[in-house]
């Protein structure tokens, strides 16, 4: 390990300044602090608490500098984190599951006020019953409030776009929150050694926030979000929705000034990755921590002689729907991997199936489609269930049935 | 505790010394009579326009301030029902850390919140009892109209005993359903906050100028502070809009709504109704000038007269804490 850490050390240079073994908690934490955040508020819910535990000790030991609030509920840490925002001072909350639904009022008025603070969430099943570990359905409740909302894979991942996330949100053109999702469990709790850039570059790539004719202040005496009723809520919606789509140039300039400080870390177009998908037939396409069992699978596969890939899908809003159509219309079938639920929905589908099928629907070149429920729970998405997706997904090229359309993975049954 | 003095204000000594500039000024289209919107007027006033606002939900928000037709001059923003608390901390937060970063000027801001009796003496009252509890400075005002007015007068935790609502009508069954005493919200928060330095009671109009001075006073003592006041509704309460101010001298003078302060600890009674004290007229001349208790039977007043009575007689802190002594131990 330590010759390890060692040799990793002798390769840092420029913007990054030291190597750390962090697990995803550890390491948001690292970004809140290089985003020179002005206020916390904290709450505790397994998974995502380690981040705010990470945070009071960095504070405690004058690594940092911010105003660290114990809130009494969600409520009131997404509420003062929202008025924080307010006044022109970078804030930061988080929580998981049922943590984050108790603070969902917090969570709306935050979007439609155009606030820009970062909430983490640590996936998490939601109650009852209780379960610690990963589903997506916490995060997915705000997707269509009017937020940024991405999914991270690696403690990296995980530091680099707090950087990244703000740099978004606060842009005069987005001012929008973001959310920044991480699996409970499989990454808020798995280590990593981790490139922590230098004060220096997180400054050179992080402007200054600034809510400039919008900041609460004695010398800026404006009215926040008075009454409208019908008379201007449809001309508001209009302006929320505007941001959300512009967005999305947005995000692809913060990626190339990202890799401008700090090496070409990401690569076109951003909002997700690709896995060998150059001359593949049949690909899955999941969120979050899926991507590791699926790309050793598809490694496995592709031993074997099967054109098969994976697309992590990064950001889930805005929605990369022109990208997306544009990749996934490539294939001959593709899988699509729901962490999540969405009971009674059309054809009985996750959130991300409903998500890319509409995506699709406007394609030329439309392809095959089914969809997989799984890892419900923290329930472990395993190389040889990722391979069984695939096999299905490989059957689903030849039928014109919709007989197998959606299979529940790992089901006991 | 305070990272920034606060500032001395000057005692406002008679109403000719009351300031005269607006910072909450015409727009509002809150009712005729509205003491709530005189609370509005009165607590920017005394505070001064180096201030940032926040506002619940409620009759306030509302009615108050529409877009396009703002009554306020200083900043303002809307907080959620149960968030006047949080929406506190959260401004006093960040303007304390961008001024010790160096971001904005260091000046003395003043951060103030108000909620209704809804919104902050139930809903809200996790986070305010948190806020009373930080280090920061900021004023919390509970403007209490006695029912959560604005979705068109339900009862609340602060409503009388035995009024009328919509949630509580009247009826052949049951005369009244209005069966709750009347939450106890300032005396409850300055008990359980041993470091919070100031918590009073008020009411816009009564005495003159006891209420500009409070919240002066909050504002000056500084850390986290506290004010309820009695706010008279001609809609809720149902009497004519031009009986408010002397609704709310009646309600003090008979003793159902104490006026006190309690400043490090200490209470100081604004108006004494004790005994000892100016006395209590009877609570009935309160009750028989408001639509709200016209169904109330002689045994209710009766009732309400012995609970007031109870109050100031035999509470150790009279008409501030339900504590009536300490028994003999027996283990
Ligand atoms: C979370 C939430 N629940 C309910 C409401 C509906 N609502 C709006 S104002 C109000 C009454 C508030 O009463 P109070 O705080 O006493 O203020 P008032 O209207 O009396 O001025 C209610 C229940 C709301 N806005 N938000
Ligand atoms: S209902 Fe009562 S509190 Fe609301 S605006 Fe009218 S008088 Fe004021
Ligand atoms: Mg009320």
């Amino acid at each position: 390990m330590s010759v390890a850490v060692a040799k990793a050390k002798s390769d840092l240079s420029g913007p990054y300044e030291r190597e750390d073994l962090l697990n995803g908690c550890q390491a948001v934490a690292q970004g809140v602090r290089l985003a020179d955040v002005d206020v916390i508020a904290a709450y505790p819910i397994r998974p995502y608490t380690e981040v705010m535990d990470a945070l009071s000790k960095l504070i405690a030991d004058g690594q940092f500098d911010a105003e660290y609030i114990i809130a009494d509920s969600e409520h009131s840490q997404f509420e003062i984190v929202k008025h924080a925002s307010s006044v022109n001072a970078r804030a930061f909350g988080g929580s998981s599951g049922t943590g984050w639904m108790y603070g969902m009022e917090a969570l709306v008025v935050t979007a439609t006020d155009r606030l820009p603070p970062l909430f983490v969430v640590g996936n998490r099943a939601l109650d009852d019953p209780g379960a610690f570990g990963v589903e997506h359905n916490d995060a997915m409740a705000i997707r269509d409030m009017g937020w940024l909302l991405c999914w991270v894979t690696t403690p990296q991942e995980a530091l680099e776009h707090v950087l990244i996330g703000y740099r978004i949100a606060e842009d005069k053109r987005v001012r929008m929150p973001m959310g920044l999702a991480m699996d409970g469990a499989f990454l808020t709790h798995s280590q990593h050694m981790v490139k922590v850039p230098s004060v220096a570059a997180a400054k050179k790539f992080l402007p200054q926030y600034d809510l400039a004719e919008r900041r609460l202040h004695p010398d800026n005496p404006i009215s926040v979000a008075p009454q409208v009723n019908e008379d201007w809520v449809m001309e508001l919606r209009r302006q929320n929705w505007e941001a959300a789509k512009r967005a999305r140039g947005v995000i692809k300039e913060a990626y190339k000034e990202f890799n401008d400080v700090f090496g070409n870390r990401y690569s076109a177009p951003y909002y997700f990755d690709e896995f060998m998908t150059d001359d593949a037939e049949v690909v899955l396409i999941g969120i979050g921590t899926v991507a590791a069992p699926a790309r050793t699978a598809v490694r496995r596969m592709r031993e074997k002689g099967q054109k098969v890939g994976y697309v992590n899908l990064r950001w889930f809003r805005p929605f990369p729907t022109v990208e997306l159509r544009e990749s996934l219309s490539r294939f001959k079938a593709v899988g699509v991997v729901d962490r999540d639920f969405a009971h009674g929905s059309p054809d009985d589908c996750g959130i991300l199936m409903h998500e890319v099928r509409s995506c699709l629907y406007p394609a030329k070149n439309r392809p095959a489609i089914v969809n997989f429920m799984g890892g419900l729970g923290g329930r472990d998405l395993s190389i040889a269930d990722t391979q069984k997706m695939f096999e299905i997904t490989q059957q689903a090229v030849k039928k014109d049935s919709m007989d197998g359309f959606i299979t529940w993975i790992g089901l006991r049954e | 505790m305070s990272t920034v003095p606060t500032i001395d204000y000057e005692k406002i000594k008679g109403v000719h010394k009351i300031p005269l500039e607006e910072l909450y000024t015409s727009g509002h289209r809150t009712c005729q009579g509205c003491e709530s919107a005189t609370t509005m007027r009165g607590f920017i006033k005394a505070a001064g326009s180096r201030t940032v606002v926040t506002g619940a939900t409620g009759c306030m928000y509302v009615a108050n301030t529409s877009y396009m037709t703002t009554p306020w001059i200083v900043p303002w923003m809307h907080t959620q029902l149960g968030a006047g608390g949080s929406s506190a901390v959260g401004m006093a937060a960040g303007l304390r850390a961008l001024k010790r970063k160096g971001k904005i000027k260091d000046e003395k801001i003043n951060v103030i919140n108000f909620s209704g009796d809804l919104g902050a003496g139930d809903m809200g009252i996790g986070g305010i009892s948190a806020a009373l509890q930080s280090d920061y400075d900021l004023l919390i005002i509970m403007y209490d109209n006695e029912s959560a007015a604005n979705t068109d007068i339900q009862a609340t935790g602060s409503t009388t005993y035995g009024a009328q609502t919509t949630f509580t009508p009247p009826g052949t069954k049951h005369p009244i359903m209005q069966r709750r005493w009347k939450k106890n919200v300032a005396g409850m928060l300055a008990v359980g906050h041993p470091t919070c330095r100031y918590v009073a009671t008020a009411c816009a109009t009564f005495p003159p100028t006891d209420y500009l001075n409070k919240v002066r006073k909050a504002l000056s003592i500084g850390g986290p502070t506290f004010i309820h006041t009695y706010d008279p509704c001609p809609k809720g309460w149902d009497y004519h809009p031009r009986f408010s101010n002397e609704l709310g001298e009646l309600g003090i003078k008979c003793g159902i709504y104490p006026l006190y302060e309690i400043v490090e600890g200490q209470i100081i009674y604004t108006w004494d109704a004790r005994k000892t004290g100016k006395g209590r007229i009877p609570v009935k001349e309160f009750l028989t000038k408001q639509g709200r208790f016209d169904h109330l039977q002689e045994e209710h007043f009766t009732h309400i007269q012995k609970m007031v009575d109870e109050m100031w007689e035999e509470w150790e802190f009279p008409g501030v804490a339900p504590i009536k002594g300490i028994l003999k131990a027996r283990i």
